[in-house]
């Protein structure tokens, strides 16, 4: 090292030549959920699962119109041809939205530009939500469509059996999987360990149950206690008893809320490296 | 402006950092050095909100980073240039940033221009950057929303020699702009040359703070005579501690009172001046040899 190099170096700043400046607005809310949306759709692995949701759900009218048996073809059985796809696949977008920001480590990004958790968790918590209603919608209008098709192609009337409520079961059944999602998201923080829980949560254990309960009476009169799928899947095509909304609410107290709020306590306290 | 005070943070018996003070001022840059696990990087997270102290604390501006109302136009923060979504592209990483931040999109190009990425390959995703791309990708998120303090944590890391010119300016340029720039380094070079103040630390703990000057200026004058013996004896009869280096001598003694011994010595000087200073290196062996994983068997 010469002295020259040094001696330069080493001369004095030149002080701060920059105003002092006014401290900027806070980041609006609505902001953040606009851009944990965009977060969700903007990377390669986000895109193709809306889109293959989008794509599933297409192929599931075609199918239900070229294979079904058309004279008995209402609209139920083309919003539920839509719909389960859609079910089965948007709880993974869910998990993706807290998931990603672990296992690509933007969460480092992340919460330096919104340093409150909550505000994050909450944006994108809202933000699944809203997709989840979005998407069932978009369901309905796919399965309208091919209703009306059908109609077209034997001459019979439509049938258009979806009331109101039993559509907004649906969505209930449908967020629940959206919640489940971000529960498991939240408490693991590894895409491919709460998407693989996911899966084990929505079509392993069915399985156990349903074994257990041709095995064991007790089991087989009182899954609805603790199974969550056995309750919420009657969400999509019954009339619930009052003991089966219990059991509903019980089993997503176990299922959802509990890991949900166990998770949100972990990425709250955690170090985000 | 940056003010840490008594920053300490303790992982079950084990403290990873340990009672730290040290303020990084506007106009200056700050270089944050030590040996790997030293606790920069937690000193750093500490710092940007990410991890919660044990105890004290890391003010930014006169606050600390969790109230700062949108802290990217304020601070610009970059602790690690591979965490990016590697499925996105660098001008998507930005576009999203900018919108957070509420800036509008021409933004976006001006930083992609300021940084040098080019049209085509912010329209790449992460995937494909190399580690410099990523860097340059990271300091122009950190300074898309004309901050006042950059904390940048080793961002010469995977830059080519041109790179690392290229981001000493740039940090130079910021500073002197009035801005506050703290970044640590491995890399004692890299420090060296851009840092006006450094702090080192060890184990945790601050082992030497000040102006790169303070810390790197040397009490010895060099000396060359044709008559070196004899310039060497006169030294020593006057009291001077000197010791031959290299057909030179290194004196403690200013230049003036050593030129006054020769000149009465009738020793003609050949060379006399300050010995260069300190290299940073062997002052950070040194300070931190105590605390080194590699340490002395002592």
């Amino acid at each position: 090292m010469s002295t020259e190099t040094l001696s330069s170096d080493v001369l004095p700043a030149t002080g701060p030549r920059r105003v002092p400046r006014r401290s900027p607005e806070p980041i609006p809310f609505g902001r953040v959920l606009l851009v944990e949306l965009q977060k969700m759709f903007d990377t390669r692995a986000g895109f193709w699962l809306m889109a293959s949701i989008v794509i599933a759900s297409v192929i599931a009218t075609v199918v239900t119109v070229l294979l079904g048996d058309r004279d008995a073809l209402s609209f139920d059985s083309f919003a539920a041809a839509v719909g389960s796809p859609m079910s089965i696949l948007l709880p993974v977008a869910g998990v993706l939205a807290v998931t990603s920001e672990w296992s690509q480590r933007t969460a480092l990004t992340t919460f330096t530009l919104v340093p409150s958790r909550p505000r994050v968790i909450g944006a994108k918590v809202i933000d699944v939500l809203a997709i989840g209603v979005v998407s069932m919608v978009l369901a309905l209008g796919i399965g309208a469509l091919g209703n009306v098709v059908t109609s077209l192609v034997t001459g019979n009337d439509a049938i258009w059996d979806i009331s109101a409520t039993s559509f907004a079961k649906i969505i209930l059944a449908n967020e629940l999987g959206m919640l489940l999602g971000l529960a498991l998201g939240l408490l693991f923080r590894s895409s491919p360990a709460a998407v693989v829980g996911y899966f084990v949560v929505n079509f392993v254990l069915p399985g156990i149950s349903g074994a257990l309960a041709s095995s064991q009476q007790w089991w087989a009169d009182h899954a609805g206690w603790f199974d969550l799928n056995q309750t919420r899947f009657l969400l999509f095509d019954s009339n619930l008893t009052g003991e089966q909304w219990t059991q509903l609410g019980v089993t997503t107290l176990i299922w959802i809320v509990v890991p949900f709020l166990v998770g949100l306590r972990l990425v709250l306290k955690t170090e985000i490296k | 402006m940056i003010t840490v005070e008594s920053l300490t943070k303790s992982y079950g018996g084990y403290t990873a950092v340990d009672h730290v003070s040290f303020t990084a001022a506007p106009g200056r840059v700050t270089g944050f050095l030590g040996p790997n696990g030293a606790g920069k990087s937690t000193t750093m997270r500490i710092m940007a909100g990410l991890t919660e102290p044990s105890s004290g604390s890391a003010h930014i501006l006169g606050r600390r980073f969790a109230e700062l109302p949108n802290p990217g136009r304020e601070v610009g923060v970059l602790l690690d240039a591979s965490a990016q979504h590697a499925g996105r592209t660098g001008r998507e990483v930005l576009r999203i940033n900018a919108r957070l931040m509420g800036l509008p999109g021409s933004r976006v190009d001006e930083m992609l221009d300021a940084v040098g990425l080019t049209e085509e390959e912010s329209l790449r995703r992460v995937r494909n950057y190399s580690l410099g791309m990523r860097q340059r990708l990271g300091i122009a998120s950190a300074l898309l929303g004309d901050p006042e303090v950059l904390i940048l944590d080793e961002p010469a890391n995977g830059l080519d020699p041109a790179g690392i010119r290229w981001m000493r300016d740039l940090l130079r340029g910021f500073a002197d702009g009035g801005g506050t720039v703290l970044l640590s380094s491995h890399l004692l070079n890299e420090i060296e040359v851009v840092a006006d103040d450094i702090v080192v630390i060890g184990l945790g703990r601050i082992v030497a703070s000040g102006t790169k000057a303070d810390l790197l200026a040397s009490a010895e004058t060099l000396v060359r005579a044709d008559d070196l013996r004899g310039l060497h004896a006169a030294l020593v009869g006057a009291g001077l501690a000197s010791t031959p280096a290299d057909g030179a001598l290194l004196v403690s003694g200013d230049a003036g009172h050593i030129g006054r011994i020769a000149f009465a010595a009738g020793i003609a000087v050949t060379e006399l001046r300050a010995a260069d200073g300190a290299r940073l290196e062997e002052m950070f062996l040194e300070l931190t040899a105590s605390t080194a994983r590699e340490g002395n068997a002592a």
